[in-house]
């Protein structure tokens, strides 16, 4: 990094640096109304410096948490940068939460100030404020639909703004000096964990700890302040805070909110990113639009889709194990990249992208050479809210797909006897907020933090994640089972959105299937198959023979490495609606939450391994009865490896 | 859907733009086609800045009656008022340029163009350049055409169709198309909207989403709409008043509450025994 960087230990030193530095220079764009906007260093200082004040006078102190409820926009970073400017702690929450998840935050971080983007949040947050008595002000950004809202706790985030430039005149000083005084030990960031194993615990993060790990990993990825991000991912989610916020802060690079989730993929094309972070969901969503739409071109297309990715594949997996290649290769890449694959990247708006990472879950091999064989720089990331995020990632010319990578600079790994992987690094969390307990149960008096995951590291010290601890277990015969491989790999099937595969303490593996409507729904079309809604096609038998042949395939791969051999998937089901984390059964990151599925379908399970063909399953929440076929997948024979 | 729908009772306590003077007034209006008797002696009133619905059972003459507003249907009898001046003969360009814009029971859109263009078409009233303006790109042509884009753009964010905008209009789902109709009609900025059963076909989800539109249209321009709608639930939750049409002929008016509790209108909508 640049010299001079060593008093720059808080997030409002970084943002008045940049602001001197490159103050011109764009932080934030935003399409809106069409047009994208922008905004600069030294208008977001300002804007920030502005809103702090007003804050200020209306009761932000040091110290206090200030919960964020939106979208990706300039305001709600600016409402970021002020929060941090008094010394208060951000605690972002995700924009499509429930009221109740909200009150259960609210109350978990002691709110006192909360910065809601339109009408349906503020709407959320008035139905809990009973519930809420730490809660003095809710500022919105968007007045559409406002004018009727007389709470007293309301105020608008343009009147305050207002407030706050008449303010600044008299009271510039005293921001200054609250700058001043914060320090790196401070905390900066309250986030929940997305809770897959029980309830969501929010992990304080200091100042210090964030900026060196974004530190470091800006200079392994060599950021510049030309570089341009992205910004889609909730904020509630670390992954979006670090990549929207905390590395801008650090590098000066600028990062772009698209007009609405909707026109992502047309936005992006237009910013054209250089630095990308998705999650494996987001990366499979692509993946498929890709595959279906070639599926349809048919034709010449169709074919030199195919040939050009079979080109890709293999010009990538050669490079990535280091081998030379011929002429041969070299000219059909160039040919390829030429007539489908960088065409194809531009479709994608990741024509520009130099590094890009799947982070928040595990990513299966096939989907991370997909991106790969079509030239994008996809690496994986390893981390977790307790660790700073960045603990391993996938170095250029040493990426091994089934890995996340080594460890980053700084960070320490090391295996208790059970493989759970142990974590020592700066970047780790201070606290889970309220809860010394908890905190010393994850953290050792050395420093070690527990993450719960299992996994281990191979002979070049790179690390393979295998599982979270609470999942992995054996087979009734003893054999290992991590039910996180097989879903990974079931999920790259365009047809299946989600699977959760059971097998503990079982004598086989069985799997509950989720199916991708889009896709599969496209396909019934091809084969004339008329169905009513989402329940109808997914107890067709057509899409159950589907199916069948998806799992029939991925169990003759996973017959081929014995020691995956035996968690081939014997039976499945098909769900009759989608899991979603309305329901509870996903995160809001979209991670399964084992026990509450294990929960929630316990009859279809325990149908799956009695024999049954088919159940009949009363909805919890009331409705209609469902009958639920239950289907053989076949296994691949295993007499070869037996035999040999 | 986590937006709830106001009642008009809630709205009316603190509106922003409170009720004005009558803006349209029709009176003893009756419509013949050949002997066929579509609209017989009707007389009511619309309210600046009312949301006023039109309801009645199939036949009852309904979209005769939104016609005649709109100036395609000259009824023999009667007179249109139109903040207070008396109009002997509309016709819909000049309804049209006294600020009265309309969306169609079956959806009249550009069904080739884009989104956008078909909502720009609607700023043909706030265009003045000449053919030949436009043609050369001279600087009040691109003025203009800026500006109307302008306009444009806050349309399709107050209606929240960014991600469709350069979709063909053909290629969108019967309920987009209604929105972008609605759309359309308000990019004219329009005093007083007609609306032709704007939920007619829509499921529910849809529904809610176009009441949600047509309340916020009121509440934020201050838009006075009439509206025909069969859905009588829709109707009493959004509308402030309600004139009831039965075989053409007026046999009810007032508040929903009134117009629910008549015995007239409960009779035409559930019969009566004979």
């Amino acid at each position: 990094m640049t010299t001079g960087n060593s008093g720059l230990d808080t997030f409002p030193k970084l943002l008045m640096h940049h602001a001197r530095e490159r103050g011109e220079r764009p932080a934030i764009r935003e399409k809106s109304r069409g047009i994208w906007r922008t905004v600069t260093w030294r208008e977001l200082a300002d804007e920030a410096a502005g809103l702090a004040l007003a804050a200020s006078a209306r009761g932000v102190q040091r110290g206090a948490h200030i919960a964020l409820l939106g979208d990706n926009r300039p305001r709600l970073y600016a409402a970021m940068c002020a929060a941090h400017m008094l010394g208060a702690i951000v605690v972002p929450l995700y924009q499509d939460a429930t009221a109740d998840e909200i009150a259960s935050s609210i109350a978990g971080a002691n709110v006192t100030h909360v910065f809601a983007e339109n009408q349906e949040q503020v709407d959320k947050l008035l139905e809990i404020l009973p519930r809420c008595p730490t809660v003095q002000c809710i500022v919105y950004d968007k007045d559409r639909g406002m004018r009727h809202y007389a709470q007293r706790e309301l105020v608008s985030y343009a009147s305050l703004l207002e407030q706050g430039r008449q303010l600044a005149a008299e009271k510039g000083d005293f921001l200054q000096a609250e700058i001043a005084r914060g320090s790196g030990e401070d905390p900066a960031f309250l986030f929940f964990t997305s809770g897959t194993t029980g309830p969501a615990k929010g992990v304080v993060l200091t100042h210090a700890s964030l900026i060196d790990r974004a530190r470091v990993a800006a200079s392994m990825g060599g950021l510049k302040d030309t570089d341009v991000a992205m910004a889609y991912l909730p904020p509630g989610w670390i992954g979006q805070s670090l990549f929207g916020y905390v590395q801008p802060m650090v590098a000066g690079y600028c990062i772009c909110c698209p007009e609405s989730s909707d026109t992502m993929l047309a936005d992006m094309r237009e910013m054209g990113p250089t630095y990308f972070l998705a999650t494996p969901r987001v990366l499979e969503t692509l993946a498929k639009q890709v595959s279906l739409r070639m599926e349809e071109a048919g034709g010449f297309n169709q074919r030199l889709y195919r040939r050009c990715m079979a080109v890709g594949r293999r010009v990538a997996a050669r490079t990535l194990a280091g081998e030379p290649l011929s002429i041969g290769d070299r000219l059909e890449s160039l040919a390829s990249d030429i007539l489908m694959r960088g065409p194809l990247r531009d479709v994608l708006g990741m024509s520009r992208v130099r590094v890009a990472y799947t982070a928040g879950d595990a990513a299966d091999p096939d989907l991370l050479m997909f991106f790969r064989a079509l030239g994008i720089n996809l690496k994986q990331l390893y981390g977790s809210t307790e660790t700073g995020f960045f603990v391993a990632l996938q170095r250029d010319g040493a990426v091994k797909p089934d890995t996340v990578g080594s460890p980053v600079d700084g960070v320490e790994l090391k295996m208790t006897p059970q493989r759970e992987i142990l974590v020592r690094s700066p970047g780790l969390f201070r606290e889970y907020h309220g809860d010394a307990a908890r905190t010393a149960q994850a953290r050792n008096a050395e420093g070690w933090f527990h993450t719960g995951d299992a996994g281990t590291l191979d002979a070049d010290g790179q690390l393979r994640i295998v599982d979270r601890m609470a999942y992995v277990g054996a087979l009734k015969d003893g054999t290992p089972f991590a039910p996180r491989l097989l879903e990974s790999k079931l999920k790259f099937v365009p047809y299946i959105r989600e699977a959760v595969a059971f097998g503990d303490g079982r004598d086989m593996v069985c799997a509950l299937i989720d199916i991708e409507m889009a896709a599969t729904s496209r396909w019934a079309d091809r084969q004339n198959i008329s169905y009513t809604g989402h329940a109808d096609l997914a107890s067709r038998d057509e899409v159950y023979a589907l199916i069948a042949d998806c799992i029939a395939t991925m169990n003759a791969e996973l017959a081929s490495d014995p020691a995956l051999a035996p968690s081939q998937i014997r039976r499945f089901v098909i769900l009759d609606k989608e899991l979603s984390a309305d329901d509870g059964v996903l995160t809001r990151t979209g991670k399964l939450r084992r026990d509450a599925i294990g929960e929630r379908y316990r009859a279809l399970v325990d149908a799956m391994y009695d024999g049954r063909t088919d159940i009949r399953v009363e909805p919890a929440s009331g409705g209609q009865a469902a009958d639920i076929k239950i289907r053989d997948a076949k296994v691949a024979s295993t007499q070869d490896r037996r035999a040999a | 859907m986590t937006i709830p729908v106001h009642s008009s009772v809630l709205q009316s306590a603190q509106r922003a733009f409170p009720f004005g003077p009558p803006i349209l007034e029709l009176s003893s209006i009756s419509l013949r086609f050949g002997g066929v008797q579509a609209l017989t002696n009707i007389s009511f009133n619309v309210l600046e800045h009312e949301i006023r619905a039109i309801i009645g059972p199939n036949g009852a003459g309904k979209s005769s009656m939104l016609n005649v507003i709109n100036g395609i249907y000259v009824p023999q009898e009667g007179s249109i008022t139109f903040r207070g001046e008396r109009l002997s003969e509309m016709k819909p360009t000049h309804a049209a340029s006294l600020g009265i814009a309309r969306t169609f029971q079956n959806i009249a859109l550009f069904r080739g163009m884009s989104v956008l263009d078909n909502i720009m078409a609607g700023r043909k009233l706030h265009t003045h350049a000449s053919f030949l303006e436009v043609a050369l790109q001279l600087p009040r042509a691109r003025r203009e055409e800026s500006e109307n884009r302008a306009a444009v753009e806050e349309i399709i964010e107050f209606l929240e169709i960014e991600h469709i905008r350069k979709t063909p209009v053909a290629r969108l789902p019967y309920g987009l198309q209604k929105r972008v109709e609605l759309g359309r009609a308000l990019a004219a900025e329009p005093t007083v909207l007609l609306l032709d059963e704007p939920m007619a076909g829509m499921n529910i989800e849809e529904k809610q989403d176009m009441c949600r539109f047509i309340l916020d249209v009121n509440d934020h321009y201050g838009t006075t709409i009439v509206l025909i709608e069969h859905d009588m639930g829709v109707v009493m939750d959004i509308s402030d008043r309600v004139v009831v049409l039965d075989y053409g002929k007026k046999i009810g008016d007032g508040t929903p509450d009134e117009v629910r509790s008549d015995q007239n209108v409960i009779d035409a909508y559930l019969g009566v025994p004979h």
